[in-house]
């Protein structure tokens, strides 16, 4: 098959690999996005114009061309983001080579995989059905490149073709919703580290600089789904605790290294709000609690800082139960070393702050009057924004003083060097607070985490000082998003859209994305069955395969015994087959007179029966332009009732023919 | 394909066929209709499709060692879609019927074309392929419509020719599988004889019965025509002319005077075929300059006479004429 392209077809396949490089947009690099749709833009232009591919003279380098770029970017080609982008580069590059059909097959094929490969980095509901879509377009594609008889172009060449694409997948689907649940899952990878290349999110970060939230607080993933048992939380309790920080370098705000220690649990208070949290996949030890839990879920356990650790990384979706009590205290006294600790400022960071604070302290003198005044100095002069200007070397300082504009980050930074520096033991808790109610639960997305304070006040324990809130009130009340946003008409509306697509979303990563061999073979303990096991998944698997082969085979074989058109042609081809049991080879080519004078030489009482009913047979044949209904029944009522001699020779027809052979 | 294996192939194709008649039944010439059922598609993956069989695999493996169920679903629904392709090849071929067969015209030695008549029932087929010996087509049958597909065959020699065996196969919707079938029409085509170019004029013997014609006085009711510059001189009818103030010719239509005989004996001194290629060429040359012509061949006289039929009658006995016929 050596045909060469013409620009129909051409076209099919530019869209096709343009679509497939577009599901890679948001990683690619933009020099490589660049050049790879001016590559394909160009290739299909030239072909319009019917000028050749370029040269190998200008291929073959261009390939090095990108491995170089490609090794320079990333350091090498191993691994998610440089595979992407060699694999986008390659597929381009395959593009400005294609001539025939055969290589545009190929292409198209390439497609496909680097298609499968985007879903690597992000699953959502979304950008799946995307490539979705840009599935049944290669589909569409490969159909394209099928050789047209001398039929003029069909009208609507571009509707035929999805349509028969997406019907063929539409015909696949439930096959593939049994492979996809029946086939085997990987309890442990055959090569590298699952998590570490695959879509979890990390969220949350151990370490914190001011700055660092805002790409996070423009992602709208879910972070977590929180049920409440009884009463939920007001918006101004539900913070949700996940990382206490307490060393502080002068920029980066880092948590004590001490995973091994652990924390008695405080007495089970009276007042206390239950709850369940669906933590997606991050790949961290952390467990977001409301403060403060005094109930550990399995395989986890309470840290000095009064927060949830798991003992194992959670690398896929994990469901736990907790009991918090905004009451609880856990400790009463904080010892020497611990004061000390919480009371330590880098050298050389943020005199004016000290100095400051020590001004605080000389004039106000109780802790309560210190915390006041700074909160009043954040409402007083300070913004809001998502978006603040870059801080000098020494951060606190330069916002303090300078730029004055930032979000959680910077205050919750600035506050607690301004405590510790007036002598109040402070500490930076990150975490998550507020979350969208979507029906019976709290949705809480990766845009929903926030910074805030905790001081320490002799007799009451670790309070919470959240100094964003002097600022921007309605980021507490109301979350990150409703500040951010600016508000419009259709506020409502699109809220409640929203929330009704988080369902679709949340079905979408609970039955498919979180679908692990876990809950494979759980899957059958929902009907009162045991677990399959691997080999009794395989065995259904092979079993419905097989079921769905016969269907198909039943669906591709229909339509094509008939012999014939119409009814009367059955009724016909029926009394030859009789005729044949009875020893009479009736040929399907032989004219029903020719039939009817051999059996009259063979037994004349036959055929004087059979005479009128080939008369009449030939009349409806071959009289009118349409057999009569009524009377083609007729005959082949007769036909059927007509008595046959049982097994008799008969002189055969004039040789064995293809379908009344024995 | 080196020719060693190609001849390799023949005679296993050959020998298969002499010890495996069950096997290869399906080859044998077959009368029309010949309809197309499960018993004579044949369906195998192309090399693309086992490229993208692999292709799949290594999608799969790599979906299930990330532990990626979304690529994993993406690569489930592209394999059904891949192997429900096959289902479609299969409905493209399933119930197809070649219902006529017909050859154009064609001289022995140059390319004949054959119209094959499909019967496509009542479904539309599109982008079917049919292969033969020296050549392939592609050809779309819309829904409920017989259409004809065209065809070019090889040269051949003269007379009855067996059409050979075609493969019709398809490889739609994703070029992944491919259905195909043979058919191996029983219906002869007809092959006129070669035309010899170039021939010699027509010769100018007459037959007795146009001479006893002649010696008739009813000049006066003959056909009449006007003066052609091609006109014989001696064809010229001078009294009538004279009383039409115009030169005006016997017609030699009406005349079985001017009958020719071409004869098959009369051609002494050229072999057979060369003789069948000269009369064959007469034949053409009377019927296009209108003269009425007998042909006379060992066993068998045709004609005289004139017209589509009876040049059709000629080249047709010229075409059957056994091998070397006796001289």
């Amino acid at each position: 098959m050596t045909d060469p392209l013409d620009p129909r077809r051409f076209g099919w396949l530019g869209t096709a690999i343009a679509a497939t490089v577009a599901t890679h947009a948001a990683h690619l690099p933009g020099w490589l996005a660049i050049a790879v749709a001016a590559a394909i833009a160009s290739r299909v232009l030239m072909q319009r114009r019917g000028r050749p591919p370029p040269s190998a003279w200008l291929r073959v380098p261009l390939t090095f061309a990108l491995l170089l770029a490609v090794i320079a970017t990333y350091g090498n080609v191993f691994g998610r983001e440089p595979g992407s982008a060699l694999a986008c580069g390659l597929l381009a590059l395959k593009l400005l080579e294609t001539r025939r059909a055969r290589d545009a097959r190929i292409g198209i094929a390439f497609a496909c995989f680097v298609l499968m490969s985007s879903l690597l980095f992000t699953s959502t509901l979304v950008f799946s059905l995307f490539v979705g879509c840009v599935l049944v377009l290669q589909l569409a594609a490969l159909t394209a490149l099928q050789p047209r008889g001398a039929a003029p172009e069909p009208r609507s060449e571009l509707r035929d073709l999805l349509a028969r694409a997406a019907s063929l997948v539409a015909v696949g689907l439930p096959l593939a919703i049994v492979a996809f649940v029946l086939l085997p899952r990987l309890e442990t990878p055959l090569w590298g580290a699952r998590g570490a290349d695959g879509v979890g999110r990390t969220g949350l970060s151990d370490t914190m600089a001011p700055g660092q939230f805002a790409q996070l607080m423009l992602d709208e993933t879910p972070a977590f789904r929180v049920v409440f048992e009884g009463r939920a939380p007001r918006p101004s309790e539900q913070y949700f605790r996940t990382i206490v920080m307490t060393e502080f370098d002068g920029t980066t705000w880092r948590r004590r290294d001490d995973f091994a220690r652990g924390t008695a649990l405080p007495a089970p208070p009276a007042e206390f709000i239950a709850y369940a949290i669906t933590l997606d996949a991050t790949n961290q030890h952390w467990l977001p609690a409301l403060d403060l839990p005094f109930t550990v879920p399995d395989d986890a356990r309470l840290d000095r800082d009064q927060v949830l650790v798991a003992r194992r990384p959670v690398a896929q979706a994990r469901r736990y139960e907790v009991r918090s009590s905004p009451r609880a205290q856990l400790a009463t006294a904080l010892g020497a070393r611990e004061r000390a600790r919480m009371l330590r400022l880098p050298d050389g960071y943020g005199p004016r702050a000290r100095a400051l604070a020590a001004g605080w302290r000389s004039d106000l003198g109780e802790d309560r009057r210190i915390v006041a005044a700074a909160l009043s100095l954040f409402r007083s002069s300070f913004t809001y924004t998502l978006e603040p200007p870059p801080l000098a070397r020494d951060s606190v300082d330069d916002f303090l003083f300078g730029t004055r504009r930032g979000f959680c980050e910077h205050y919750a930074s600035a506050f607690v060097f301004l405590m510790r520096a007036a002598g109040i033991p402070a500490r930076v808790v990150t975490g998550y607070q507020g979350g969208w109610w979507n029906g019976d639960y709290l949705l809480v997305r990766q845009s929903d985490a926030h910074a805030w304070a905790e001081i320490w006040r002799d007799g009451s324990g670790w309070v919470r000082v959240d100094p964003t809130a002097a600022v921007s009130p309605e980021r507490v009340e109301l979350g990150a998003p409703a500040v951010n946003a600016s508000p419009s008409l259709l506020g409502e509306t699109w809220r409640a859209l929203r929330n009704q697509f988080d369902i679709a979303s949340r079905l979408w990563t609970e039955a498919v994305v979180r679908f692990d061999s876990a809950r494979q073979r759980g899957m059958m303990t929902q009907f009162g069955m045991a677990d399959l096991g691997r080999r009794g998944l395989l065995g259904s698997f092979a079993v419905l395969l097989c079921v769905a082969m016969l269907l198909g085979t039943a669906w591709a074989i229909r339509g094509a015994r008939e012999i014939g058109g119409d009814a009367l042609d059955r009724a016909w081809d029926a009394l030859r087959k009789r005729l044949a049991r009875a020893g009479i080879d009736a040929r399907r080519t032989e004219g029903p007179i020719d039939l009817l004078a051999r059996v009259r030489a063979a037994d004349p009482v036959l055929a004087a029966r059979l005479a009128p009913l080939v008369d009449e047979y030939v009349a409806l044949r071959y009289a009118g332009a349409e057999p009569v209904p009524r009377r083609v029944a007729a005959l082949a009522a007769r036909l059927q009732r007509l008595a046959l001699p049982r097994r008799r020779r008969f002189t055969p027809a004039r040789d064995d023919d293809s379908d009344g052979s024995p | 394909m080196a020719p060693a294996l190609a001849g390799l192939r023949l005679r296993a194709l050959a020998f298969a066929e002499r010890r495996l008649p069950a096997l290869t039944r399906l080859r044998r010439r077959e009368d029309l209709p010949i309809r197309l059922d499960r018993r004579r598609i044949y369906v195998l993956p192309t090399g693309f499709g086992v490229l993208f069989g692999v292709l799949l695999f290594v999608m799969l493996v790599g979906a299930l060692n990330y532990g990626n169920n979304a690529a994993l679903l993406l690569t489930c629904v592209l394999a059904a879609a891949a192997g429900s392709s096959l289902f479609v090849a299969f409905r493209a071929l399933s119930g197809l019927e070649l219902v006529g067969l017909r050859a154009d015209e064609a001289e022995a030695g140059t390319p004949r074309r054959v119209h094959l008549r499909f019967d496509p029932g009542q479904r539309a087929r599109s982008s079917l392929r049919l292969r033969h010996a020296a050549g392939a087509i592609v050809f779309d049958l819309e829904a409920g419509r017989a259409a004809e597909a065209t065809l070019e065959l090889a040269p051949s020699a003269r007379g009855w020719q067996p059409t050979g065996r075609l493969r019709l196969w398809t490889d739609q919707p994703f070029g992944l599988f491919q259905c195909w079938s043979w058919i191996n029409p029983a219906q002869e085509l007809l092959v006129y004889p070669a035309l010899e170019r170039p021939a010699p004029p027509l010769p100018s013997g007459r037959g007795r019965i146009g001479e006893q014609a002649e010696t008739g006085s009813s000049e006066e009711h003959a056909g009449l025509r006007e003066y052609r510059p091609s006109d014989p001189p001696r064809l010229i009818a001078w009294k009538a002319s004279v009383r039409h103030d115009s030169l005006l010719v016997r017609d030699v239509e009406r005349r079985s005077g001017e009958m020719l005989e071409l004869a098959h004996h009369a051609l002494r001194g050229l072999d057979a075929e060369a003789r069948i290629r000269r009369l064959a060429a007469w034949v053409v040359e009377a019927e296009r300059a209108q003269r009425s012509y007998a042909l006379v061949l060992p066993g068998a006289t045709i004609g005289p006479s004139l017209g589509e039929a009876h040049r059709t009658a000629c080249l047709r006995a010229l075409a059957t004429l056994p091998a070397g016929a006796a001289p």
